[in-house]
């Protein structure tokens, strides 16, 4: 099976490996941070400019606290790689992508045809994300 | 809770069909829908498990006690033995429709 | 009603879609059992006792007829021909087969319902007021704002994936018929004094193993800023839950945990985070949401005068119909508490009986209750008469609206792998015992609930008397509570004492009602006389 393509940027990916939060903040020139669940993504606020690399684990597919953490980057203003790592299955990379994650390392491989469906399924969303769909609301009135 | 079944005492693997849902239980070489058919699988449940988990034959599958008896095993567990007939408040719809005492196996 | 857009369609037919490749994958061992089974729960779809059962959304219980005929379709070609009506306003069938369900789903598509986030770890089912639009204390249809939170809530990628699930009602008039209090989020519609639209907003409330009354986290919060607010708890909540123990993980236990206070504080700090993106739904938006709830064009000149002469009629006319807002127009409860019926199922012949009714005589609009019954919400008083002998000749009309009859019962373990206990044949016993109509007017308004366990989907916390069913060492046992209320004035009841058999708790309630007729003053509920003098006059007589 040909590989997946799970890197949604034009630019070229980031070399450098993640470094935890912790060390993140000890150091002045690491560039790629990593964000286990429940660590507090705004730590990383007042240091978005030179981050090329923020990648979030999802230790259980079943743990949303990174959708919350991605919300809050995006927010902020980030716009390098946002990565979700872990245990991601392919049902839940529409929503990774809603709220702002735009490459993909998941446990397992991901089916591509499979995942072509998902991001085509939805011609519409309720809700505005970190994506640039309008929300419904929004296509209503205009 | 203890166990009085003594020699009787046997070990079932129970689970629902994974399509239809229905509850079912092994045979020894195969799944059926009603429990009289049931055998004691002894110290192999898990092995059998893992086996007709993975091959799709069965779906939610679990290992139970139970006491065979003429009538066929009975399971410790009142849910199981609710699981085995049906409903006990809609008789039409458990597994003996035409026995109007079918519940009273359950308590 | 709300009608779909194309846009409602579209993301429901998607979802349909959706759910048919993974069922898919599921049966051809694709997905294990582990990674399906949070999917199918997105779409309702459980593994119970005996098959797999459905929870079809019923979007704060409204239902047109052409719904409500669905589901009986539903029941006849898919399941054995009958429904649940669910605590939570919404419909159960128990014997579905997973194969079967993607087409079930899109079947209900076609007549604009789902069942999205009905189960697992979703933003379930928007329950409200089951006389909205008909009752005169309401300050305005909280609908609107519930199909606007349902809209704003499904699907919603940040909270997809929670701790656990979250439950929202919303009402509108000092008088709670919601139990708002006893949810997650629980939303009351209140002007303030320059009149301006608002919510009193109660979070970390609900029953189950540890039950709370949800403290009042925001006195007032402007109206147009009510999804962002509820994002703001969302997302504490997501990220503080407790995600190691499953009967820590509600935001009920985080707003105990941390206080009022202190989580009120990081909500409104969250908030205001959240309040500059831009989020909250538009006010055009929830005009036009509200167009689909004007009130029906109601006939004007009736007459308010009723025939009372035949007296069955008179009393389920005193009983069962309430009073509408509207001259010449009444509200109808249908119950679905037959002595020694199953209570909350209604056959399909049932369903299509009552879709009838609503299309012919209640212009086209029936709500399900959390009570497990059923309302017409704007029936003309002078046909109450005709649709009393059709209910009646369906077994529909027994006069027990709110008595001790009109039991509220969760499936138990005759259907449910969670129970601990039946607790059907206890409702059938307790309502058979408590049978003579006479006797129970005499006893008056009696909520009585059962939960099969401590899951508490029966809400026997909120009960005037509530029942848990437990497991004593192999044997079903019950548990008998008194004084809950689900009501403005919520509380959660307090338990007797030891447990009992099921037919030695339907002897201890029988003895409870003795106190309560003994002890009554004047004008007094069973809930206000247990308020009054306690448990010990209870206990005592109970336990001897």
């Amino acid at each position: 099976m040909a590989e997946t393509n799970l890197r949604f940027r034009d630019d070229e990916p980031h070399e450098e490996p993640a470094v935890s939060i912790e060390a993140f903040l000890g150091q002045t020139n690491a560039t790629a941070v990593r964000i286990e669940a429940g660590e507090d993504a705004r730590l990383l606020l007042p240091y978005l400019d030179r981050l090329a690399l923020i990648e979030i684990d999802f230790p259980r597919f079943r743990d949303g606290r990174g959708y919350s953490s991605a919300s809050i980057l995006r927010a902020a203003g980030y716009t390098g790689e946002l990565r979700a790592s872990g245990d991601v299955l392919v049902d839940q990379m529409l929503f990774m992508r809603r709220v702002g994650f735009d490459s993909f390392a998941p446990d397992a491989p991901i089916d591509a045809h499979a995942l072509e469906r998902a991001f085509e399924r939805y011609d519409y969303f309720y809700q505005s994300a970190a994506d640039q769909a309008v929300p419904v609301w929004k296509l209503r009135h205009g | 809770m203890g166990k009085d079944c003594g020699d009787a005492c046997v070990k079932l693997l129970t689970g629902n069909d994974l399509t239809t849902g229905d509850v079912t239980w092994w045979t020894g070489d195969g799944w059926s829908r009603h429990i009289e058919d049931a055998v004691d699988v002894g110290d192999h449940g898990e092995t059998l498990l893992a086996q007709e988990t993975a091959a799709l034959r069965v779906n939610a599958a679990y290992l139970i006690d139970a006491t065979a008896t003429p009538e066929g095993p009975r399971p410790a567990h009142i849910k199981d033995r609710i699981r085995a007939l049906g409903p006990t408040v809609r008789p039409d719809l458990t597994r003996k429709p035409a026995d109007p005492n079918a519940g009273t196996w359950v308590i | 009603m709300y009608q779909y857009d194309k846009y409602d369609q579209s993301i429901v037919d998607a979802r349909v879609d959706e759910f048919r490749e993974q069922t898919a994958r599921r049966i051809s061992g694709a997905l294990t059992e582990d990674q399906f089974k949070p999917l199918r729960l997105k779409n309702g779809l459980y593994l119970q006792l005996h098959a797999y059962m459905l929870r079809v959304a019923i979007p704060y219980g409204t239902m047109s007829g052409r719904q409500m005929r669905m589901l009986g379709h539903i029941a006849r070609k898919y399941d054995r021909g009958y429904g649940h009506f669910t605590t939570r306003q919404n419909i159960q069938y128990n014997w579905i087969k997973l194969e079967q369900a993607p087409d079930i789903l899109a079947d209900l598509a076609t007549v604009e319902m789902h069942a999205i986030q009905t189960s697992g770890e979703s933003i379930r089912n928007l329950s409200s007021d089951q006389y909205a639009g008909a009752a005169a204390d309401e300050i305005c249809d909280p609908r609107p704002w519930a199909e606007l939170i349902r809209q704003a809530t499904t699907f919603h990628p940040e909270f997809s994936y929670l701790p656990r699930k979250f439950k929202i009602a919303v009402t509108a008039a000092e008088e709670d018929r919601a139990a708002i209090r006893l949810h997650d989020i629980g939303l009351k519609l209140v002007k303030n004094e320059a009149g301006e639209l608002g919510f009193e907003v109660y979070i970390g409330g609900g029953m189950g193993r540890t039950p709370f009354v949800a403290p009042l986290i925001r006195p007032f919060l402007p109206a147009d800023n009510l999804f962002s607010y509820c994002a703001a708890a969302l997302r504490v909540w997501n990220r503080w839950a407790r995600r190691d123990n499953i009967h820590k993980q509600r935001i009920k236990i985080l707003v105990h945990d941390l206080g009022t206070e202190e989580f009120t504080r990081q909500v409104e700090a969250e908030w205001q985070e959240i309040l500059p993106l831009g989020t909250d739904v538009p006010r055009v938006e929830l005009d036009r949401i509200a167009e689909y709830f004007a009130p029906p064009p109601f006939e004007t000149g009736l007459s308010d005068s009723i025939d009372r002469s035949d007296p069955d009629f008179a009393v389920w006319l005193d009983q069962n119909v309430a009073a509408h807002k509207a001259p010449g127009y009444a509200i109808v409860n249908i119950s679905l508490k037959s002595i020694g019926g199953i209570p909350g199922d209604v056959s399909a012949e049932q369903i299509e009986l009552i879709a009838d009714l609503a299309e012919r005589h209640s212009f086209d609009e029936l709500r399900a209750t959390h009570a497990q019954n059923i309302v017409l919400p704007h029936v003309r008083k002078d046909r109450l008469y005709s649709i009393w002998q059709i209910l009646r000749d369906a077994g529909l009309a027994e006069p027990n609206l709110d008595l001790i009859s009109d039991i509220i019962a969760c499936p138990g373990l005759d259907y449910c792998s969670l129970a601990n206990a039946r607790s059907i044949p206890v409702a059938q016993k307790i309502a058979t015992r408590f049978a003579d109509l006479g006797r129970q007017r005499e006893l008056g308004e009696l909520k009585l609930k059962i939960s099969g366990c401590i899951n508490a989907c029966g809400h026997h916390h909120a009960g005037h008397i509530g029942i848990l069913g437990v497991d004593r060492k192999g044997t079903e046992n019950y548990q008998l509570l008194l004084g809950g209320s689900g009501a403005e004035d919520a509380s959660l009841g307090s338990i007797t004492g030891p447990g009992f058999s099921e037919d030695g708790v339907v002897d201890a309630i029988e003895k409870a009602t003795d106190v309560y007729m003994r002890e009554r003053a004047d004008g007094e509920r069973f809930l206000d006389t247990y308020r009054r003098i306690g448990m010990a006059p209870f206990k005592e007589a109970i336990y001897g």
